[in-house]
C-alpha cells in the first residue's frame, strides 16, 4: 500500500481502515503479532490482515465483521488524529482544481496542522511533485514529519519548523501554488509570492472569518496579484429512505359514488408514488437532507501572481 | 533554501489551444495566424501574440491587432470630490453630457479606453455628487465597457470547467466546476491509476482525469454509439505521450464481455459515420471543431487543418480524361483502400487491447458523468473494478441516484455510499463593501460515491442483511423486498 499508490494485499508496516459500518471506521497500523480491539472483536493482524486483499470482509472474533479498506488521503482526512482543526475533502477538492494541482507540481504550504490538506496534496503532485510545508509549532512539525515517513510519503515532502510570516517557505521563484491557512496570512503574501514562479503561479487563502479575508485581498492586490476571487463551499448529504406518508381521512360524502379525494383504489393512481390500500398510506423514495449540516468552514481566495 | 532560476513561462504557440479571459468571461480558440476571432464584441487576429508568454495581457488595436497592455500607473484622483448619499441625485439620463456620436468619434480618433473613461468622468454632472463608492462602481462599469483588455490563458481543468458551465452548460449536463472538482478528489484519481471514464460531457470529464494523472497509468474510456467525444480533451493542450494509455471500449460490447462472448466482428460504425456534428461550437468556431474530432489520432492541430483541405483540392482537381491522372487515381485509390483496412486493423487491436485490460477486472477507479440513467452503468461498469477503490457518478438530477442507490444496496459489494451536492458562493471583497455576489448557480449537479469491497456473490440475502447492517439503524431499515413500486 501506499498513500501515492495503490497496492492489492495488506502488508505488514501498511496504514489500512478497518471499516465497522455507517461511516465508522479506523486507522490501524498493521503490524506482525499485533491485534486490534473492536466491537465485533478483536482482530489478529497476523492471521486476519497480512496477505488479505484489500477490500476483504474479515470476521472478527465475537462473531462480527469489518471491511479492511486501503487508505487513501480522503479516507485518512475522516480518519487521523487532531491535532488542530483541519480542512475536510469539500474545501480540499476545490482548493485542489483551482490551485491547477497535478502530478509534477511544486507546492508550498503553510500552517501544516494535522497534515489533511498534505496528504491530499502529495497525493496529487506525485510522482515527480513536492510539497514544502511551514509549521510554527515544533511538535506538529515533528508529528508530521513521522507520520509522512510512516505513510512511505517523506521523499515527495519537506517540512520545515518556522514562521512563515517572518521566514517564508524556504524556497524561492519554484512553486506553482501557495497555500496559506494561518490567523494573519496577509503578512505572509510577501512571502508567498517569493516563493512562487515568475508567471502563473496560483495562491490560496483560508480564513474563517471575513475581517481576514478583506485585510488579505487587500495584501494582494498591493502585491500585484490578479484574478482574485473568494468563495464559500458548503457540502449537503441526503439520506436516501423509503418515506410512508399517510393519507388523511377526508370523510366520504352521504351517497356519493364520485369522491374528489385520493382514491387509492383507482388504478391510475398506481405506481409511483405506491399506494397502499391497507393503510392508507402512499410510499416513495425521498433524498432527505441531514437535520444539520456544516454551515461555514471557511471563505477561499484565490488569485495568479502574474 | 533551494533557488530555482527565474524560468519564465510556458509561452503562446501556433496550434495551441488558447483560452481568452476577460474580466470571467472565457472562451477556448485555436491559435492560428490571419484567423480572425470573434470575441466580446470585438474582432482581431492572434498573430501577434504568438510567442509571448501565456497570462500576458493584451489590448486590441484599430487594426484588429493585439498589443500587449503596457503597465500603466493608475490615475488616481486624489481626495475626489464626492457627496454622502443619493437623496438628490436624480436618473433623468442626462446627466452625461456626450452624445454617443461624441463618444464613437473620440474611439474613431484611436482614444485610449482610459481617456474616453476620463472624459466621459468629466462629462457628468453628477459624478462629483455621486459618493466615493458610487464613483469607484461607476469607474469600474466604465472601464469594463471602454478598456477592453483581453488575457491569454493557458488552458486547465479550472479554466475549462468555468467556461464550459458558464457557456455551454448544456453539453456537460450541467455539471457545475466545483462538483467537478469533488469527483476528481473523491475519486482519487492521481498518477498511476487505471481508470474507468463513461462521460457525455464532450471529453471535459475525461480532460480533468487525464491531467490529475499528468500522463501515467491508464484510462479506458465507455463510450456509447460510433465513438467517444473527445472535443474538450484536446483543449487541455496535453502532450502527445499522455494519449498514448488512453484506451476506448464501446458500450455496446460490454454485456458481450461480461457474458464472456465478447468478439470483434461487428464494429460500433465509424466515427465519421456519425452524427457528430450534433456537438456545434464548444467555444472554438466551427470548422476547427470539426477537424479536430476527424483527426483524433494527431494531436497537431494543423495538420488536421491542411488534410481536409487537400482533400477537398483533390475533388476539385479530378479531370478523367488524363490517363496518366486516372493512373494515378487508380493508384491513389489503392492507397486509400490499403489505408482505411489498416485502420480498420488498428482499431480492432485496439479494442482488443482494451477488452483484455477491462476483463482484468482490476480498475482503480469508475467515474460516470453522462446524460444516461446512471444505474446501468453503474452495475455493469462496477464489474471492472477492483475492491476496496472508489467510485464517483455524477447526475443533473437526484431522483435518478436515488434508484441507482438503492439498486448497489441490492447488488452489495459497495460501502460508504453517499449521495451528495456542494453549495458553492462567490463574494465580492472590498473595503466596506464586502458581501456575497447577486447571483449564484441554482445547482451544480448531484454526485453519488462509495467504495467497493469483495462482493460475496454466492449469498445474496447475508449481502441484503449486509447491506442493510452498513446503513441506517434498525428503527428505519427500508425493507427492501417490500418495495415494488
Amino acid at each position: 500500500m501506499s498513500f501515492v499508490e495503490y497496492g492489492d494485499t495488506i502488508k505488514d508496516g501498511d496504514t489500512a481502515i478497518v471499516f465497522l459500518g455507517h461511516e465508522s471506521m479506523f486507522p490501524v497500523k498493521v503490524q506482525h503479532g499485533t491485534v486490534t480491539q473492536t466491537k465485533y472483536g478483536v482482530i489478529r493482524h497476523s492471521t486476519d490482515l497480512i496477505g488479505k486483499k484489500y477490500g476483504s470482509k474479515v470476521t472478527c472474533s465475537k462473531g462480527g465483521w469489518v471491511f479492511i479498506l486501503h487508505p487513501t488521503p480522503e479516507l485518512w482526512t475522516m480518519n487521523l488524529p487532531h491535532r488542530t482543526q483541519i480542512l475536510y475533502s469539500t474545501d480540499i477538492s476545490i482548493i485542489t482544481m483551482m490551485l491547477e494541482l497535478k502530478p509534477g507540481s511544486i507546492v508550498c504550504e503553510s500552517g501544516t496542522g494535522s497534515g489533511s490538506l498534505s496528504h491530499a496534496v502529495i497525493r496529487t503532485v506525485a510522482p515527480t511533485g513536492h510539497l514544502y510545508t511551514v509549521e510554527f509549532h515544533q511538535q506538529r512539525a515533528e508529528k508530521a514529519r513521522e507520520e509522512f515517513r510512516e505513510h512511505g510519503v517523506e521523499h515527495l515532502v519537506t517540512v520545515t519548523n518556522q514562521d512563515v510570516c517572518k521566514n517564508g517557505f524556504g524556497v524561492s521563484n519554484i512553486a506553482d501554488a501557495v497555500f496559506l491557512d494561518i490567523p494573519s496570512p496577509w503578512e505572509a503574501i510577501g512571502h508567498a509570492k517569493s516563493a512562487l514562479k515568475a508567471e502563473g503561479g496560483r495562491i490560496c487563502s483560508f480564513s474563517p472569518c471575513i475581517e481576514q479575508v478583506q485585510r488579505t485581498c487587500l495584501a494582494m492586490e498591493e502585491y500585484g496579484f490578479t484574478e482574485i476571487n473568494t468563495l464559500e463551499i458548503l457540502l449537503r448529504v441526503y439520506n436516501v429512505r423509503t418515506i410512508s406518508l399517510q393519507t388523511p381521512d377526508l370523510g366520504k360524502a352521504a351517497e356519493d359514488n364520485s369522491s374528489t379525494a385520493f382514491d387509492s383504489s383507482n388504478p391510475s393512481n398506481q405506481g409511483s408514488p405506491c399506494a397502499n390500500l391497507q393503510q392508507g398510506t402512499v410510499q416513495f423514495k425521498s433524498g432527505v437532507p441531514l437535520r444539520e449540516m456544516v454551515g461555514h468552514t471557511g471563505y477561499l481566495t484565490f488569485a495568479t501572481k502574474s | 533554501g533551494m533557488e530555482g532560476g527565474v524560468r519564465p513561462g510556458p509561452r503562446i504557440c501556433e496550434g495551441d489551444c488558447a483560452v481568452l479571459k476577460r474580466d470571467d468571461v472565457f472562451k477556448a480558440v485555436p491559435v492560428l495566424r490571419r484567423r480572425k476571432i470573434i470575441f466580446e464584441k470585438q474582432w482581431f487576429y492572434l498573430d501577434n501574440a504568438i510567442g509571448h508568454i501565456y497570462g500576458t495581457t493584451f489590448e486590441v488595436t484599430s487594426g484588429g491587432n493585439l498589443q500587449p497592455k503596457q503597465e500603466v500607473e493608475e490615475t488616481i484622483t486624489e481626495t475626489k470630490e464626492a457627496g454622502t448619499d443619493n437623496r438628490n441625485i436624480v436618473d433623468d439620463g442626462k446627466s452625461q453630457k456626450l452624445t454617443h456620436d461624441d463618444i464613437k468619434a473620440l474611439k474613431d480618433k484611436g482614444i485610449k479606453g482610459q481617456e474616453i473613461v476620463q472624459q466621459l468622468i468629466e462629462n457628468s454632472t453628477t459624478f462629483r455628487d455621486k459618493t466615493e463608492f458610487a464613483q469607484d462602481k461607476y469607474i469600474k462599469k466604465k472601464k469594463k465597457k471602454y478598456e477592453a483588455v483581453i488575457t491569454i490563458v493557458k488552458p486547465s481543468t479550472r479554466i475549462l470547467s468555468t467556461m464550459y458551465y458558464a457557456r455551454e452548460p448544456g453539453k456537460i449536463n450541467h455539471l457545475r466546476y466545483d462538483t467537478l472538482a469533488q469527483m476528481l478528489t473523491l475519486g482519487n484519481i492521481r498518477a498511476g491509476n487505471k481508470m474507468i471514464v463513461m462521460e457525455t460531457c464532450a471529453g471535459l470529464v475525461l480532460g480533468a482525469v487525464m491531467e490529475r494523472m499528468g500522463g501515467y497509468g491508464s484510462i479506458i474510456q465507455m463510450y456509447p454509439g460510433g465513438g467517444p467525444v473527445r472535443a474538450a480533451t484536446s483543449c487541455f493542450g496535453f502532450p502527445k505521450l499522455f494519449f498514448n494509455n488512453l484506451h476506448e471500449f464501446p458500450l455496446s460490447k460490454v454485456d458481450s464481455l461480461l457474458s464472456g462472448t465478447f468478439s470483434t466482428e461487428t464494429m460500433p460504425s465509424e466515427p465519421e459515420d456519425n452524427a457528430l456534428v450534433e456537438e456545434e461550437s464548444n467555444g472554438f468556431s466551427d470548422e476547427k471543431q470539426t477537424s479536430l474530432q476527424e483527426a483524433e489520432e494527431e494531436s497537431a492541430t494543423e495538420t488536421a487543418m491542411e488534410i481536409n483541405q487537400t482533400e477537398e483540392q483533390e475533388t476539385i482537381d479530378m479531370n478523367a480524361e488524363d490517363v496518366e491522372f486516372k493512373e494515378n487515381k487508380e493508384k491513389e485509390n489503392k492507397e486509400n483502400v490499403r489505408e482505411k483496412q489498416r485502420k480498420q486493423w488498428e482499431k480492432r487491436k485496439k479494442l482488443i487491447e482494451a477488452a483484455a485490460l477491462l476483463g482484468e477486472k482490476n480498475a482503480d477507479g469508475l467515474i460516470v458523468a453522462s446524460k444516461f440513467h446512471p444505474t446501468p452503468l453503474l452495475l455493469t461498469l462496477l464489474e471492472f473494478v477492483a475492491p476496496s477503490r472508489p467510485f464517483v457518478v455524477y447526475c443533473q438530477y437526484k431522483e435518478p441516484l436515488l434508484e441507482c442507490y438503492t439498486k448497489l444496496r441490492e447488488r452489495g459489494g459497495v460501502i460508504n455510499l453517499k449521495l451528495s451536492e456542494t453549495w458553492l458562493r462567490n463574494y465580492q471583497v472590498l473595503p466596506d463593501r464586502s458581501h456575497p455576489k447577486l447571483t449564484m448557480s441554482g445547482g451544480g449537479g448531484y454526485l453519488l460515491s462509495g467504495i467497493t469491497v469483495v462482493l460475496d456473490k454466492g449469498k445474496s440475502d447475508a449481502s441484503n442483511l449486509e447491506a442493510l447492517k452498513m446503513e441506517e439503524p434498525s428503527s428505519k431499515r427500508c425493507k427492501v423486498q417490500d418495495l415494488h413500486c
